[in-house]
């Protein structure tokens, strides 16, 4: 845009009160941006958490039991993605190839041919049948952190679960925000006789004891990902509501919601225009807090075995082996560490977040 | 004038100055002010808002936070600069006290107010708690609160305004001060309210022999007022001199432009013949109030109200806050909240008991504009946004490049440039975002440029249109004041705009309005063209607002 200055002219200029700078515009979301920015720890901390739940996205080709590129031969298979018979490789049998046989492992290693195993060779399931030493197994050169009792690597656990605690986290957070900003906004805006009716229902709903529902829902269906995230949903957008709700009352009574209807606009075009960009900034700085909060939910849940099942990799599940053994401290050590890690970085952005969207400032 | 002692100035301000540390360098928002108070003397700091005064008496008392405080001040001898904390602590209060605009949010609502004006003496002399009460009881009758026996134990909700600040006022004189600096004591008050208030630190000036420092942008008040007058602007101190010489000969030109920035009537006559735009007969306005567990009561807002405005008029809604005055503007334009009865005709349309969603074409001849520029205009739209968003709904004709086109002509004749275009309202000052308040109402009454065709007519507001007018000009500085009011005259005159005026100010109705409606506690007090109404008022009520205004 262009750089002119602020109302000059011929116009009367206001008491010569102090004119906009002539630097570009900066919209109110675009400021707080940069004082996100600007705070160093919040923002190193969203890119280390990025970065690492962009790489968790990507586990497959991080910790597998299979290798990306095996050339036998002189051909050459891709077993990330096709499975090949054990017969391929020299083998006896036309069963799926273990890869980590030391057989296989023979084959490979002879002049000519070739195998490009992933950084971690375990998948979360991987049961290594030849593991020299009996399980759990001490952090080694074989299991980098270890074993759990099942002789799972702990690390390709710790890689996988971490992922399906963040896309949980994220799906749970996310419903959470569409359901409680709809519903804030609608109690918000129209008030009266709907927002009492809505209160009471809150009320009601946020009184039924959400953790027996869990047990008698975990014993009606097949424990997974998805009954927990539709339970926790259920439960889990009434403390958003309340915030958006509160927004919405306050910023309705604003002049320019009036000027809005004076305009003639309509009541969804009020809230979608005016009113509603500017009630999320709570939503926005909670974020990061209800993420975490998601996150610890589904730990604690698994830790109890109420949550996903059992060869599901989970923090929460390798928390309980930890406490089962407690002689294999790499298990218990490594997932802590993960975990407070994890929250560590989600509450160091909303920390970020919330002083950034702090209208107070600059 | 009253008599100044000989004595030595109790209060000795030498460059003065106040900095804070911004993002962008350091700003000065008090630069190399000096001046003196003597005892006994009533002495002003006058300037528009962000010219440093409230800084500067901050200063007195180092209560400006984090700001850099550089210069001396000399009080009672003592050398304030130099102070500890600590010393300062016991200056606070015991020797200089301070009044400050708000007086709801300057007390504490957790406290009675016998409570908050004991604590100052318990603090100071060390009283005891009965005596503080007594002490309390003794201040409240000296400000004048009836009944200071039972007021001693309200707490400030259940005071009125002009009782708060009386409680704030008795709270500041519980230990005797020297000096009394009172912050802007009556902006938040009715006019009615300041005249007590004002009569009252006078009073009190002259019984208690202290020193005032009054920091305010009103002038008539200064003028009486004041002893001497010192006038501020940009951080720095233009000029001092005695009340009646800066008034009739003031040094500086920027004095000169403020005593001159009085509204000043600048109006068409309306033609007799001009017809008739909106007609309201028995208008009330009626909310429920809750009362008990189940039950409701009804509180009328606005009761029977009768009015017309002609095609170019301005018909002028005086009155003190709770009037109702705002209620019947928004119930007129059925924006009201409460229960609307009575007849509504604009233009002869019936607006009275039609769906919104009927109205909603009608709108784009009646707007409004409300008092706030800061809460008027969304904080996350762009100029361009907020000003074309009712082009956008009412004239859906018109493309993206044919309604900027439109919008920037509008933004040339509120007076801003086209870069405001791209601009978010928090860069703009409070008069700027009342122009562009302005902007977005008339380009919908104007549907944007007359030079675009409009479909089906030639002239614009051919049959009329309506702009309410909430306070426009209330939050703004005396001489920004002058400049929107011209703008919204030659509005007037250029599209035959009609307006209706609210207002407190009897000033700025007798500069903008035609007729005028005096309200009261829901009803019309007295109704008239607005000259014959302010030589002649006939209902009292009238009489003493025009005796509050004129001092």
């Amino acid at each position: 845009m262009s750089a002119l200055p602020l109302p000059g002219g011929p116009a009367p200029v206001d008491g010569g009160l102090a004119a906009p700078s002539a630097a570009p515009s900066v919209s109110p979301a675009q400021r707080a941006w940069r004082r996100f920015r600007a705070d160093r720890r919040g923002w190193w901390s969203l890119w280390i958490f990025g970065t690492l739940v962009v790489l968790s996205l990507f586990a497959e080709l991080l910790s597998n039991d299979r290798p990306i590129v095996a050339h036998y031969q002189g051909k050459t298979f891709f077993p990330l993605w096709d499975t090949v018979p054990e017969t391929a490789f020299g083998g006896d049998f036309a069963t799926p190839t273990d890869y980590l046989d030391p057989f296989i492992r023979e084959q490979f290693a002879k002049p000519g041919n070739w195998a490009i195993y992933p950084p971690n060779p375990y998948r979360f399931d991987t049961i290594n049948y030849f593991a020299p030493s009996p399980n759990p197994a001490a952090p080694s050169s074989v299991n980098v952190l270890g074993t759990d009792d099942r002789g799972r690597d702990v690390l390709a656990r710790l890689i996988y679960g971490f992922r399906v605690s963040v896309l949980f986290g994220l799906a749970l957070t996310a419903i959470g925000v569409v359901i409680g900003v709809i519903t804030g906004a609608i109690q918000g805006y129209f008030g009266g006789r709907i927002d009492l009716a809505f209160q009471r229902f809150i009320e009601i709903w946020g009184s039924m004891p959400e953790l027996y529902l869990l047990l008698i829902f975990a014993s009606l269906f097949e424990p997974g990902v998805l009954i927990l995230l539709v339970i926790l949903s259920l439960f889990g957008w009434m403390g958003l509501s309340d915030y958006v709700r509160a927004e919405f009352l306050r910023n309705r009574n604003l002049e320019y919601v009036t000027a809005a209807r004076a305009l003639g606009l309509s009541s969804w075009q009020i809230i979608r225009r005016h009113v509603l960009p500017n009630s999320l900034t709570p939503v926005i700085a909670f974020l990061p807090f209800r993420m975490s909060g998601a996150i610890l939910a589904l730990t604690s849940l698994d830790f109890l075995g109420l949550g996903v099942p059992p060869s599901t990799a989970s923090l929460g599940e390798l928390l309980a082996q930890g406490k089962a053994n407690l002689d294999a401290w790499w298990i218990t050590l490594s997932t802590f560490a993960v975990l407070v890690g994890t929250l560590m970085l989600l509450i160091f952005i909303g920390e970020a977040l919330r002083t950034a969207l702090d209208t107070r400032r600059g | 004038m009253s008599a100044v002692t000989a004595d030595p100035a109790l209060l000795d301000v030498r460059s003065l100055s106040v900095v804070f540390d911004g993002p962008g360098g350091e700003v000065r928002a008090v630069d190399d002010v000096s001046f003196a108070i003597a005892r006994g003397e009533k002495f002003a700091l006058v300037g528009e808002s962000g010219s440093g005064k409230t800084q500067t008496a901050l200063a007195l008392l180092r209560l400006n936070g984090d700001a850099r405080v550089g210069g001396r001040i000399a009080f009672d001898g003592r050398d304030l600069t130099e102070a500890s904390e600590r010393e300062l602590r016991g200056v606070r209060g015991r020797d200089i006290a301070m009044i400050f605009q708000e007086p709801m949010t300057a007390l504490n609502p957790l406290y009675t107010v016998g409570d908050q004006i004991g604590e100052t003496v318990v603090v100071h002399e060390g009283a005891t708690r009965a005596a503080a009460r007594a002490r309390a009881i003794e201040l409240l009758d000296l400000t004048g609160i009836p009944e200071p026996q039972r007021r001693v134990d309200s707490y400030p909700h259940q005071l009125s305004g002009g009782q708060r600040q009386r409680a704030m006022i008795a709270m500041a004189l519980a230990c005797s001060p020297s000096l009394l600096v009172a912050d802007e004591p009556t902006t938040a008050l009715d006019v009615t309210i300041q005249q007590q208030i004002v009569d009252l630190l006078d009073d009190l000036q002259r019984k208690l022999r202290m020193s005032v420092l009054l920091i305010t942008h009103d002038l008539p008040l200064v003028r009486r007022f004041a002893d001497r007058v010192g006038v501020m602007r940009n951080g720095r101190l233009l000029e001092v001199a005695p009340t009646a010489q800066l008034f009739s000969a003031p040094a500086d030109p920027y004095t000169r432009r403020l005593i001159d920035s009085r509204p000043r009537r600048a109006l068409d006559p309306v033609g007799p013949d001009a017809p008739e735009l909106i007609r309201g007969e028995r208008i009330g306005c009626r909310y429920w109030l809750r009362a008990g567990w189940f039950g409701r009561k009804p509180f009328d807002a606005v009761r029977d109200v009768d009015l017309t405005v002609r095609r170019g008029e301005t018909l002028g809604v005086v009155g003190e806050s709770g009037s109702g005055k705002t209620t019947l503007g928004m119930a007129l334009l059925r924006l009201a909240a409460g229960e609307v009865s009575g007849a509504i005709g604009f233009d002869g349309e019936r607006l009275d008991g039609r769906p919104q969603s009927v109205l909603r074409p009608l709108r784009r001849r009646m707007q409004v504009v409300f008092q706030d520029p800061y809460n008027a205009l969304s904080p996350r739209m762009t100029v361009e946004q907020i000003v074309g968003e009712g082009l956008e709904l009412h004239r859906p004709d018109l493309d993206r490049d044919r309604r900027r086109e439109a919008i920037v002509a509008m933004l040339g004749e509120v007076g801003l440039d086209p870069s405001a275009l791209a601009r978010y309202p928090h860069e703009f000052s409070g008069g700027q975002r009342q122009r562009i308040a302005i902007a977005r109402a008339a380009i919908v009454l104007t549907h944007g440029d007359r030079a675009l065709p409009i479909a089906g007519r030639t002239d614009p507001t051919g049959s009329g249109a309506l702009l309410l007018l909430d306070e426009p000009t209330s939050a703004l500085d005396v001489s920004v004041q002058q400049q929107v009011l011209e703008l919204l005259c030659s509005l007037q005159r250029k599209y035959g705009l009609s307006y209706v005026f609210i207002t407190h100010d009897l000033a700025v109705i007798r500069a903008m309005a035609h007729r005028v409606i005096v309200m009261k506690d829901g009803v019309v007090v007295e109704s008239g063209d607005t000259d014959a109404l302010f030589d002649h008022p006939r209902a009292d009520y009238t009489r003493a607002l025009l005796a509050a205004a004129d001092g």
